[in-house]
């Protein structure tokens, strides 16, 4: 599988990640802004995410609840800005247990060949909102083996 | 580690002077004079970062005979690589899942 790669520099509020995909940009943005499918995928092997709403317009909301090997939901909402489009797409992300610190998030979609390099920026708010946004909301759901063909492969069989 | 405790070790390491202070601290304890050996800067100068590393956790400092020597304190570097981890794992297993849920709609498309 293709390697997911994070950058983070050390004092500064930005993150970018790189992932390539075996797909064109318009399959890989379906999946970004289907809200059914969005939910099919998005968070680690041991959570749940249910999509409540996801209006993809310019100035439309979103907003998804991720439920942890915990139990718990933690919401997370937000609005696009621009219209979503396989160029690209432009948004703030708020994870509901810390109101008021808001990321901006840009992610791009550029085609190659068959295949897709997709480009997720996030700028926080300060770099003490980047840090402290990585300690805590992303905690749920971690500590999973790294097992994940088989779920995979199960995931895929029963969807057949 | 509280957010404050980890914005100030990667204030600490903003900077890539400290970061060469450390990779050297790495290989064993060191004072200002050793330190200060690879750059072109003041040990004066070099003081100052120390007291940067220290106020962060990084290092501590003992005096032994007439020299202070730099020790590396391990523990609050590996903290703080541990949100990059789990924010890796996070991406690393919902890419993965995206990439099954890919194959299967370009299957659904083709057949």
């Amino acid at each position: 599988m293709a390697t997911t790669r994070i950058i983070a520099e050390p004092g500064t509020p930005f993150v970018e990640i790189t992932r390539e995909f075996d797909a064109s940009r318009e399959l890989l943005f379906r999946a970004h802004i289907d809200p059914d499918l969005l939910g099919q995928w998005l968070g680690p092997r041991a959570t749940t995410t249910t999509v409540d709403h996801l209006d993809a317009r310019d100035g439309g909301k979103w907003r998804y609840t991720t439920r942890g090997a915990d139990g718990n939901d933690y919401g997370f909402h937000g609005v696009f800005h621009g219209t979503p489009s396989p160029d690209g797409i432009v948004q703030t992300f708020e994870f509901e247990g810390a109101p008021g610190h808001v990321c901006l998030q840009t992610v791009t979609f550029e085609e190659q060949g068959g295949r897709t390099m997709l480009r997720q920026n996030a700028v926080f708010q300060s770099v003490a909102d980047r840090d402290g946004m990585m300690a805590s909301g992303m905690e749920q759901g971690v500590n999973e083996g790294m097992e994940r063909l088989d779920e995979l492969v199960a995931r895929m069989a029963s969807l057949d | 580690m509280s957010g404050d405790q980890l914005s100030a070790v990667y204030g600490a390491l903003a900077d890539p002077t400290r970061r060469a202070i450390l990779t050297r601290l790495t290989e064993g304890d060191a004072n200002v004079a050793e330190l200060a050996a690879p750059f072109k800067v003041s040990q004066p100068a070099i003081s100052r970062h120390l007291k940067v590393l220290e106020q962060a956790g990084l290092i501590s400092r003992r005096r032994r005979a007439t020299a202070r020597f730099s020790h590396l304190e391990a523990e609050p570097l590996r903290e703080a690589t541990v949100w990059l981890a789990r924010y890796q794992e996070f991406w690393d297993e919902s890419y993965d899942r995206l990439d099954a849920l890919l194959a299967r709609l370009r299957n659904e498309h083709s057949g």
